[in-house]
């Protein structure tokens, strides 16, 4: 009887020092903010385009951290989709096709002799990459554009092109080789034959 | 000599031994090319940044002339090959794998290859290692022996490691190419002189100068040259490809790895390019720039082949034709050696700092791949990788694009030699494979460095559009402040001069404040005026609600007797108010407010007669009719009463303002000072501020007084102008007069008190007596003064 009843007590005393510990440790080591949401937005493209439906990256993130689904980013396509999978180990699934399509990476330009200098762009470009000012032709800092887009609806002149980025000798990317014959030596002569 | 070299050589991992083929280049030594029509010269020619263009299309160059700036640290300036015309700037031809234009200017040859000015440096010894560093930069030296980066950098690139190593890269390993080889049987001399001056900048302790023993002629050539020299070795070490990557030759001759990721300074090394140190006595002795290089023309299509020393810039085609090229047996051109160089996709393309080789192979010679079979995965590869990696591992992750795992098996320390291809016996592209996957890889980092800028510049834009938001509404606030504050400070203001007149005080608050505004009316006139301002207001609503329904039988009715009553009182007010207009006016300003208030009604009236105009439409009733007959006569009495408007807008004259901004900022700087003067009275500085403050003061009044004198506006302000230097006599008998006149009031005050009081009066009485005195006594001072005054 007397076993049973230190085996009990001694149990609740454990018990209670584990308790405590981690009562303390909750309140001692509590992380601040929530890092799985930065570990989010450092995937996604930070175009800021809004396709998604959020008004910028970080509240999609956000919005993924509370269960949204990972297939609303069309600037950053499939892998960004995979890495998501990965980080937060859910499915990977299709780009939700309401929202775009994966492009190609473009970049705004301006016909610039057409821009009558309205300012209604810059405002609109989340990333201050459009340079201008009132009844001045503005221009787009080409380093500085994510291709978002945003920028092409509030044009009231139309002036506003999305071009894909051109391939240079500096971002040139060397192909993969196209997949070989999957199959034997002897077997490709024996087709040939 | 130094035969015997007492340096031990080590061997590196891996390797492998491919037919050499280069003595087909070596039997005319090193030819000239005749000059071209015609030179290209890509603005990027090195690693780094583009170079920038200095020269404009269609200016005269001379040879060796500076055509493009480097553009930052990492880049390389360029210079004309030769002398000739500018044609163009923009994208041409460009020796590159991709086939891609890339911008370059094109040089028009003129032929007559004139040279700039040169200035060489005989004794380079007297000068400083920064001064030679920066020769060698401008001089556009950049490495010849492949990846092409900025000679100067190379040499500072870890300015707090000390070199104690200077390597000399003649290995020369990859097949084919004799570029080198033919440098070092033939210029001898001035590698050893350009060795001499890296020593001089460096201080090395030792210098080594590698050599495969399949080159025994450069060897003995470059033994002779280094001839009695102690501090500089030739060594020797076997064959074999690839030694003479950078980071391979180290090992060879030192036995110590380059960390990965690292460069060979950060073990205290430095490697050139034996074409390099040409370039480095070329530019340091001779002055010139870096315009030419030798190149092997080599390969079973060309008749000819052999080693020229051509001019950066010189298409391949010319190359090719000088070589004796045929056309017909040309299977595969390729820029390089067959093991790293690549494809050339046409022959317009010149030769650039880097390109040491150009191929021209036939179809026995470079045959096409044969297809690639699955990986069998028998380890020849990673026997034969120099980099001591695991080209399988790198090969399947690259098929799954893992380029985490990619990284982590350290591709990027794979110097792309080409050696686990040749040894692959299912014939697998490895090193495509991983050319593809490192440039994917260098995408997506520079991908994600950019979203982190992008999200950088966003969250500082969203900043800044909080902050510009908050501070509209700061602003919004305080001008709402601003607003009120001004708004009560006017009631108070209007309240004042009311509880003054007596007669006002018990009037509704409109009324007080309309009665307060015309300063120039009797009370009497006032009410006549509030009475036809109400009148006139009814009329008006009796007209506004008729308009919204002209079937209302009884509005109508009413608006005749309205009318009456509105032009009865109207009536009475003009006449009080013409009598007015016959006195007088005590005030010009009055005067001005009542032609304003005249020019008012007038515009009130007409906007009556408008009205009732609209209201009664295209169609218009008798009444109606009538009605607007008679407000058209109010309106033209109205207008007719306005005065001709001379005098209600001033003038206003700019110089007069200026002055007066003047003076009142010149009285402003001195008062400020006068306060500062007061907390530190010995301050000198302030006290000559303040003196030419005062004298900026008095010739901004001097120049207020002459715009005055010229100003075309009355001089109504003038008056108060000339008060302002009060005579301080008079202010003093002034005060004195005031300060008795207080004393006295407060003496009969007290008496009044005592009276009223019962209590002795005595004291109360002497005291008025006294005070009366004083006050007699300081009014008499003052007559006496003022008349005294006037009689000057």
């Amino acid at each position: 009887m007397s076993m049973i009843l230190t085996a009990v007590l001694v149990l609740l005393g454990l018990a209670l020092i584990f308790g405590a510990i981690l009562g303390y440790a909750a309140i001692r080591f509590k992380v601040e903010g929530d890092p799985i949401v930065d570990q989010i937005n450092d995937l996604l493209p930070q175009t800021q385009c809004g396709q998604c439906g959020h008004p910028g990256c970080r509240p999609y993130a956000e919005g993924i951290a509370n269960g949204e689904p990972i297939n609303k980013c069309p600037p950053g396509g499939e892998s960004t989709i995979q890495a998501l999978a990965d980080l937060l180990d859910v499915e990977a699934l299709p780009l939700d096709a309401e929202h775009g399509e994966e492009k190609p990476k473009m970049v705004a330009y301006i016909r610039e002799a057409e821009c009558i200098g309205c300012t209604k762009c810059i405002q609109a470009c989340p990333v201050d990459a459009i340079l201008g000012a009132a009844k001045q032709m503005h221009t787009v800092i080409t380093d500085e554009c994510t291709g978002c887009d945003l920028c092409v609806e509030p044009c009231p002149v139309d002036c506003i092109d999305m071009l894909p980025l051109p391939t240079t000798p500096q971002n040139w990317k060397w192909d993969f080789p196209l997949p070989g014959a999957a199959v034997i030596a002897t077997d490709a002569q024996r087709g040939a034959a | 000599m130094n035969a015997v070299s007492p340096i031990r050589i080590w061997d590196i991992p891996g390797g492998i031994h491919p037919e050499e083929n280069k003595h087909q280049s070596t039997a005319h030594g090193i030819e000239t090319v005749p000059l071209p029509k015609q030179l290209i010269l890509p603005l990027q020619q090195h690693l780094g940044a583009r170079a920038e263009p200095a020269i404009e299309i269609g200016e005269r160059v001379l040879k060796g002339q500076l055509i493009a700036e480097a553009a930052g640290m990492i880049s390389c300036p360029l210079h004309a090959p030769t002398s000739g015309t500018v044609s163009a700037i923009g994208p041409a031809p460009y020796p590159h794998a991709s086939g891609l234009e890339e911008w370059a200017i094109t040089l028009e040859v003129d032929g007559q290859d004139e040279w700039i000015e040169l200035a060489p440096i005989a004794d380079y010894r007297s000068l400083e290692a920064a001064t030679l560093l920066e020769v060698i930069r401008q001089a556009g030296v950049s490495g010849l022996g492949g990846a092409g980066f900025p000679t100067s950098v190379k040499l500072k690139a870890r300015p707090e490691q000390k070199i104690h190593t200077l390597i000399v890269n003649g290995t020369e390993c990859e097949p084919y190419i004799t570029a080198d080889d033919s440098a070092m049987r033939y210029k001898a001399e001035q590698i050893v002189a350009g060795i001499e001056i890296l020593q001089h900048i460096l201080h090395p302790e030792q210098v080594l100068i590698g050599i495969e023993d399949n080159k025994p002629e450069a060897i003995a050539d470059m033994r002779k040259a280094v001839g009695e020299r102690t501090s500089m070795q030739v060594v020797v070490f076997p064959t074999k490809y690839p030694s003479g990557g950078e980071k391979q030759l180290i090992q060879i001759l030192t036995g110590k790895e380059v960390p990965s990721g690292g460069l060979p300074a950060d073990i205290g090394m430095v490697c050139q390019n034996i074409g390099t140190l040409l370039a480095i006595h070329d530019a340091v002795l001779l002055g010139q720039p870096l315009i030419k290089r030798i190149t092997t023309l080599t390969g079973d299509a060309l008749q000819h082949p052999t080693n020229v020393e051509a001019l950066i810039g010189t298409p391949i085609s010319d190359l090719l034709s000088f070589a004796g090229l045929q056309p017909e047996r040309l299977y595969r051109l390729v820029m390089g050696g067959p093991m790293m160089g690549f494809t050339l996709q046409s022959t317009a393309a010149p030769i650039i700092k880097t390109s040491n080789c150009l191929l021209a192979g036939t179809q026995e010679e470079l045959p096409p791949p044969p297809p690639a079979q699955p990986c069998i995965r028998c380890g020849l590869c990673a026997e034969a990788c120099p980099a001591e990696l695991l080209p399988q591992q790198l090969h399947f992750f690259a098929l799954g694009k893992d380029y985490d795992q990619l990284k982590r098996q350290n591709l990027f320390d794979c110097i792309e030699c080409g050696a686990c291809s040749y040894v692959c016996p299912s014939s697998i592209p490895l090193v495509q494979y991983y050319r593809a996957a490192k440039s994917d890889i260098r995408a997506l980092d520079l991908q994600q460095h950019r979203s982190d800028h992008s999200k950088q510049r966003f969250e500082h834009r969203q900043e800044r559009l909080q902050r510009e938001t908050e501070q509209k509404e700061r602003d919004r606030q305080a001008r709402a402040e601003k607003a009120a504050r001004m708004k009560a400070a006017k009631e108070a203001e209007a309240a004042k001069p009311n509880t003054d007149a007596d007669d006002s005080s018990n009037e509704p608050d409109v009324a007080r404040l309309q009665a307060q505004k015309p300063s120039g009316l009797s009370p009497e006139q006032k009410q006549l005026k509030i009475a036809a301002a109400t009148a006139q207001m009814a009329l008006k609503k009796a007209n506004k609600q008729l308009a919204a329904n002209p079937e209302n039988t009884d509005l109508q009715a009413q608006i005749p007797e309205l009318e009456q009553t509105a032009r009865d009182t109207q009536e009475a007010f003009d006449k009080a108010q013409g009598e007015l207009a016959t006195q007088p006016a005590a005030e010009p300003v009055a005067g001005a407010d009542d032609a304003k208030k005249l020019k008012i009604e007038a515009a009130m009236l007409r906007a009556n007669l408008r009205k009732a105009e609209r209201a009664a439409g295209d169609s218009p009733s008798e009444e109606q009719q009538a009605e607007i007959a008679k407000l058209r006569e109010e309106a033209e009495a109205a207008d007719a009463r306005v005065p001709a408007a001379p005098a209600v807008k001033q003038p206003i004259d700019e110089n007069l303002k200026k002055a007066k901004l003047d003076l009142a900022m010149a009285r402003a700087a001195v008062r400020k000072t006068e306060r500062e003067l007061t907390s530190s009275p010995d301050d000198a500085d302030l006290k000559a501020q303040l003196e030419t403050q005062q004298q900026t003061f008095n010739a901004a009044e001097q120049v207020l007084h002459d715009a005055e004198l010229n100003s075309p506006i009355p001089p109504p302000e003038r008056q108060k102008v000339d008060k302002k230097p009060v005579d301080e006599t008079v202010r003093e008998l002034k005060t004195n007069l005031a300060t008795a006149k207080a004393d006295f009031k407060r003496a009969e005050r007290e008496l009044q008190a005592a009276i009223d009081a019962e209590t002795d009066t005595a004291p109360a009485q002497d005291q008025l007596t006294a005070t009366r005195a004083t006050l007699d006594a300081a009014a008499k001072a003052f007559a006496d003064h003022m008349a005294s005054k006037e009689t000057h």
